[in-house]
């Protein structure tokens, strides 16, 4: 059976070989804050943290994560509730409407600030948010979030004062 | 989805060996799976290429970049190597569908699937690939074969994309702002003997551009608009149109 560490623990997966990461977070461990949106691969409701870095689960197999490291918006908080930097700049500049999209948009945001670090302009965060849909169209606080906490996880030793602007 | 049987091989060999009835290879799967999906593919055995070590290698021995089959889209937009080498195919690679489809697509995969509208059959066709698998190697002039067609027998697995050093390599495309696919592109790739441009979203399948290979090397006026029996034609955008943004990547590509 392929064991997958989801937020840090290490998980059973009892499931059959064509289930969807999305499906077994939500449906199998309870994990919904991981969300399905457009389920094709577009709207970037469902990213997830593997290994790391932010990928669609909706279009990845449980089976393809077996033995790696799986963060899903539930993981990120510390032990004590202390949100991670970048959903508090979400909370901070509310860097959302309805909500729907918020925790594909704050794991994608991750990603960016470790691309890009702390200095990443509003343009490059615009442009490198083509894979998440925000249909309340509120992207304006969105884009002021994540690069507000682009700025929070650098300071919190969380990514390197600079970073690969070409990835 | 339609359940499967799912292989994880340990090796090349092993993944070869357990191809047999309806199978496929999944690579990074962000064709495979979303085709499995919406009901449009099915099969009965998938072999999982994420348990074969090292096929992501990335290298250059002699005159030739070679890429492995399992290399990420990030990975080669972020290779110190390729951006070495063929800073223009790290472009190309990081101009590929959105950051959460480069940290899982492949290029072994978008070789095998040869959307007609993909990014890296137009470089292959450029820069004179070879795609060496497992049973031998092609060359990319005779791998490509129209829409989602290629060289590839059945069971057959690709494991490194080998491409030609050029003196300069450009890549441009129009994407679609949806999908970031190419509604037209052009790669420009010159080397010392020759001049290769290959287009890709424009026409049917990728197809090599012989009169703006032609006016390139003879730095003589490059075509206004492709001219090809295959134009590709869709809600998206029309034969004329597609072959007008053809002429407008050469541009790019070209004085890039």
């Amino acid at each position: 059976m392929p064991e997958v560490i989801v937020n840090g623990q290490p998980r059973a997966a009892d499931v059959l070989p064509h289930t969807l990461m999305v499906a077994w977070l939500r449906d199998g461990l309870g994990l919904t804050g991981t969300h399905i949106g457009c389920n094709t691969s577009q709207c970037g409701a469902c990213n997830i943290l593997l290994d790391g870095v932010p990928v669609k689960a909706c279009t990845l197999l449980v089976a393809q994560a077996e033995g790696h490291e799986v963060t899903t918006i539930e993981g990120l908080a510390g032990a004590d509730g202390q949100l991670h930097p970048m959903q508090e700049a979400f909370r901070a500049a509310h860097g959302l409407q309805c909500g729907f999209c918020t925790p594909g948009m704050v794991m994608a945001g991750i990603g960016i600030a470790m691309r890009h670090g702390p200095d990443v302009s509003a343009e490059t965060v615009r442009h490198e948010l083509e894979g998440n849909l925000c249909r309340c169209t509120g992207y304006q606080n969105i884009v002021a979030a994540i690069r507000a906490g682009a700025r929070a996880m650098a300071a919190a030793g969380l990514i390197a004062e600079t970073a690969d602007a070409a990835l | 989805m339609q359940p499967f049987e799912l292989i994880r091989p340990a090796s090349v060999a092993e993944a070869t060996a357990a191809f047999r009835g309806d199978a496929a290879f999944l690579a990074g799967g962000h064709t495979l799976i979303p085709a499995m999906k919406s009901g449009l593919r099915a099969v009965e055995r998938l072999i999982d290429l994420g348990s074969v070590p090292g096929l992501a290698a990335i290298g250059v021995e002699s005159d030739r970049l070679w890429i492995g089959a399992m290399a990420r889209h990030a990975g080669v937009a972020g290779s110190p190597v390729v951006r070495s080498a063929i800073p223009g195919l790290a472009r190309l690679a990081a101009g590929i569908g959105d950051p959460q489809v480069r940290a899982r697509g492949t290029i072994g995969g978008s070789v095998a699937n040869n959307d007609p509208a993909a990014d890296y059959p137009a470089a292959l066709l450029a820069l004179d690939g070879i795609v060496e698998t497992s049973r031998g190697t092609h060359a990319a002039d005779d791998f490509f074969q129209g829409m989602f067609a290629t060289a590839l027998a059945d069971g057959e697995l690709i494991t490194r994309i080998g491409l030609r050093l050029p003196d300069r390599f450009a890549y441009a495309k129009f994407p679609h702002p949806a999908s970031r696919y190419a509604l037209a592109g052009v790669a420009v790739a010159r080397f010392a003997d020759a001049v290769r441009v290959a287009v890709t979203g424009a026409t049917t399948g990728v197809v090599r551009w012989q009169a703006a290979e032609a006016a390139l090397a003879a730095g003589g006026p490059l075509p206004e608009a492709l001219d090809h029996p295959d134009l590709a034609a869709d809600l998206h955008a029309d034969a004329d149109y597609r072959a007008h943004l053809a002429g407008v990547m050469l541009r790019r590509a070209a004085a890039a």
